[in-house]
């Protein structure tokens, strides 16, 4: 079973280097479902038996990450009628770079911190969270437009949700749905609001909102 | 039981303000409600130290664990504390019934409720500070009461108000700051933020300590060059808050200082050397600025920060017969100190009382417009008189007692090492006192006698009982603790007592204060005094009753006197404040007046603020300038601030998970 989460995560963190190295904002919100499809899985797999909170926990992920949210962005990419193009900051290939040294950092750093929960845990998970953590982080920062920074947002969550599986026993349920409503409003949100900034301003480049910084 | 009552006592403080938020605007309510919650605090408080007093003179304490991470709950009452908290049990509730009529709910719609929620919180943060034994819950307590104090200042909305409120808060955080890096060298010298005795303290922490309080606490305590806020912020508060902070505030910065200085172990002589120097620059400083103020509450301020010199100087006294292994010279200076604290506690509140009725009857603060005021507002006239003999130290009022108490400890420090230091504190001290008579001879004279100036008082009169009852019961206090000191000398002496080293000495080496300074002699002196007076008055009014005719004050043989031939504050002043015009930097413009018949010529002076005009703004300016370079940090680019997350984050990473050491 270890076998199969650890090559789940994998599959995770090339993901992490597609969504960097893409250019369509198409392509990046289907590698995010992708991602959030794979990650309900992973939820399942952890658990040796399946009670009703984990496969309601598994369930919502996929629904919410993999379905209602990638479905919402599109919309909102259509209605902003904007250029679908990502227009990074940093270029791709030293994106997709960038974000292999981080993969690489984070490995070694895990190796570094051998407590407890994770030497029992799957040996990637903690890994692959810092990593996605940190190539969400990249997105974050070398994107311009409103919409592919909520991408940067969202695999930012995700590395955070991976971290959350080693703490599956842990964190009640009702934090976990409470994290996955907080994300789902929080994208709901941003694209509703970025379809007004761009009917207000028709701009969606975040270096132009700077007028209210002080 | 005492704590118990302690506590209820600063709840009934902190919620006085309370049930007026709730009640309408215009309704007197709210403010009586304040009222009595402040006076049924200050009795509970009272009662409690009655009992701590009388029945466990080692005091009561505490320590509960709570939720703030590092530190516990730990609240004592020793004798020292109580010495401060018997002021915050007496002053504040004074104020407030003071209150009901100087600043009624009905005239401040707006700002009541919130003066007197702020005035609640200011008095129970001040107890809180007081009684706190831990770093944690002080700093809580401290920040609280400068808060607090801030809201209550800032009570009349103006601009000069609003400057000198930014000022205050400006001061206070950066004493504050002093007082965060105090705690925390505090904590990790040794080991807990508890204020406990700490005899394994290293030296050089200590001195490091000592030298933070001296700073953080002498910010609130009005130390100079640190009292830039104090004037402004006594000036435009109202008048009974002015009262509590500079009878009472002030001096929590004079405990802060006493209760680090108690804790650590054998002082150096630097530390008292350098407390008696900077409380002897103070009280010169201070009174000097106070003769050249216009303005009534602004030479009261000045007189505060006095006031804060000589205790200061007391306490040198004290931490250098610590250092020196002479116990009588901590008894002496401590007890000086102390009995100051309380003597200014209760005559600088009556005399900002009495100055906020003069300015209620007649609308101005400056001493130039006001005049002739004796006649038409003689009992407060007679309280502030009361008041201004206790503050220039003269007997039979309280003033002289602790005055005398700290020239005898200079003297008994004569032969000493230090006796360079005693003899130059003894000889501030007398300047000091010289000085103080001039200044109230100044501002009572210009205030109280000769004619009245311009119509600023031409409808001045006395003001109701809830203006003139606390005055009359503060006035009483400083004529009780002036005519027999020895009744409330004990409790001083019992803090005095229970600092380290103070009371090692016993047997034949043991100190008499009873003989070093015999109290009972200024009862009889005081009380002959009085009988003298009286009997003068009496003898001059008989002489006086057979022909007594109405004639204006200030005639001189001439046929026709008005009121602008009388000498002003200013023209009293200008002769001793010429004295000190290189500290003083005159800003005076004078015109030379020339021939028979000199023409119509102008003189005008504007009182500087030395420290804050010469020091502070250009440090501020400096610090103005410098500060937009940081503006590159702030773009205003989402990019940038997550880059900075980012760049954070895998610091934190690198510190805490690979123990990368900063």
């Amino acid at each position: 079973m270890t076998d199969l989460i650890n090559a789940l995560l994998v599959v995770i963190l090339v993901l992490n280097l597609f969504a960097l190295g893409t250019s369509r904002i198409q392509s990046v919100i289907r590698i995010v479902a992708v991602q959030g499809a794979l990650l309900g899985l992973v939820t399942l797999l952890m658990h040796e038996r399946w009670t009703v909170p984990v496969a309601l926990s598994a369930v919502a992920a996929v629904l919410i990450k993999a379905i209602v949210i990638p479905a919402v962005m599109v919309r909102s990419l259509r209605a902003a009628e904007i250029k679908r193009e990502v227009e990074p900051f940093i270029g791709f290939l030293p994106s997709i770079i960038l974000g292999a040294v981080a993969t690489a950092a984070a490995l070694l750093f895990t190796r570094s911190l051998a407590t407890g929960a994770v030497a029992a845990a799957p040996s990637l998970i903690i890994p692959a969270s810092i990593a996605t953590v940190l190539v969400g982080f990249i997105i974050l920062i070398s994107r311009f437009k409103a919409i592919s920074q909520v991408l940067g947002y969202l695999v930012l969550e995700n590395g955070i949700y991976i971290f959350g599986m080693l703490l599956i026993e842990a964190i009640p349920l009702v934090v976990e749905m409470g994290m996955l409503l907080d994300l789902f409003v929080g994208v709901f949100v941003i694209s509703i609001i970025t379809n007004h900034i761009n009917q207000a301003f028709s701009s969606m480049d975040t270096r132009r909102l700077v007028s209210l910084k002080e | 039981m005492i704590l118990t009552l302690i506590f209820a006592a600063i709840a009934a403080f902190a919620c006085s303000g309370l049930p007026g938020l709730f009640l309408p605007a215009r309704s007197r309510l709210g403010q009586r409600m304040a009222a009595l919650l402040m006076v049924a605090g200050g009795l509970l408080g009272l009662i409690a130290l009655g009992l701590s007093i009388a029945g466990r003179p080692e005091g009561a304490s505490l320590a509960a664990a709570w939720m703030m991470p590092r530190g516990s709950f730990a609240v004592a009452i020793d004798p020292l504390s109580s010495i401060f908290l018997a002021l915050i049990f007496i002053v504040p509730p004074l104020g407030s019934i003071y209150g009901l009529g100087y600043w009624d709910q009905v005239e401040h719609a707006r700002s009541g409720a919130r003066l007197a929620l702020a005035y609640g919180i200011l008095a129970g943060a001040m107890a809180m500070v007081a009684i706190a034994r831990d770093g944690m819950l002080f700093l809580i307590a401290w920040e609280l009461m400068a808060l607090a104090a801030y809201f209550a200042a800032t009570a009349d909305d103006g601009p000069e108000t609003r400057r000198a409120g930014w000022i205050y808060l400006i001061a206070t955080h950066i004493g504050t700051l002093c007082l965060f890096a105090m705690f925390a060298l505090w904590r990790r010298s040794t080991g807990a933020f508890a204020l406990l005795q700490a005899p394994a303290l290293p030296p050089e922490a200590a001195g490091a300590i000592f030298v933070l309080a001296l700073v953080g606490f002498g910010f609130k305590a009005g130390l100079v060059p640190l009292h830039v806020w104090l004037p402004g912020a006594h000036a435009n508060a109202p008048s009974h808050v002015s009262a509590v902070m500079s009878g009472v505030m002030l001096k929590m910065g004079v405990y802060g200082i006493l209760r680090m200085a108690s804790l650590m172990p054998q002082p150096p002589a630097w530390w008292g050397g350098t407390l008696m120097a900077a409380g002897a620059a103070t009280g010169v400083a201070g009174i000097v600025f106070a003769i050249a103020q216009a303005d009534i509450k602004r030479v009261l301020a000045y007189s505060s920060v006095e006031n804060v010199g000589i205790i200061a100087m007391g306490s040198g006294l004290a931490l250098l017969g610590s250092s020196l292994g002479r116990p009588e010279l901590i008894l002496l200076g401590l007890c000086g100190a102390l009995l100051h604290v309380w003597n200014h506690g209760l005559f600088k509140p009556l005399l900002f009382l009495g100055a906020g009725a003069v300015m209620n009857a007649t609308g101005t603060r400056e001493i130039e417009r006001l005049g002739g005021l004796a006649k038409r507002m003689p009992a407060v006239a007679a309280l502030f008189l009361a008041g201004s003999v206790a503050i220039c130290a003269l007997p039979p009022m309280n003033g002289f007692a602790s005055e005398w108490i700290l020239y005898i400890g200079f003297f008994r420090a004569l032969g000493s090492d230090s006796s360079a230091m005693a003899a130059t504190a003894a000889v501030a001290l007398a300047l000091i006192g010289a000085l103080a008579v001039a200044c109230f001879v100044r501002i009572y004279s210009g205030v109280f006698l000769g004619l009245p100036r311009g119509d600023s008082g031409a409808r001045a009169c006395d003001p109701g009982a809830s203006l003139l009852v606390p005055m009359a019961a503060l006035a009483l206090g400083c004529a009780a603790i002036g005519l027999a000191p020895s009744l409330i000398l004990p409790a001083v002496l019992a803090a005095a007592r229970s600092w380290p080293g103070a009371g090692l000495a016993t047997g034949e080496a043991a100190f008499s204060l009873a003989q070093a300074a015999p109290l009972g002699w200024i009862s009889r002196a005081g009380l002959a005094l009085i009988a003298l007076c009286a009997l003068g008055f009496l003898a001059t009014r008989r002489a006086r009753s057979r022909a007594a005719r109405g004639r204006p004050t200030w005639d001189c043989g001439y046929a026709a006197p008005t009121p602008r031939m009388q000498y002003t504050a200013s023209s009293f002043g200008l002769s001793i404040v010429g004295l000190f015009s290189p500290l003083r930097a005159p800003k005076n413009r004078r015109l030379s007046v020339k021939g028979y018949f000199p023409g119509e010529s102008r003189l005008e002076g504007k009182p500087p603020a030395l420290a804050l005009d010469r020091v502070a703004r250009p440090l501020g300016l400096a610090i103005d300038r410098f500060l937009p370079r940081l503006h590159l940090l702030q773009r205003g680019q989402t990019h940038l601030y997550l880059l900075y997350v980012l760049v954070i984050t895998i610091v934190l990473l690198a510190v805490g998970g690979l123990g990368v050491p900063l």
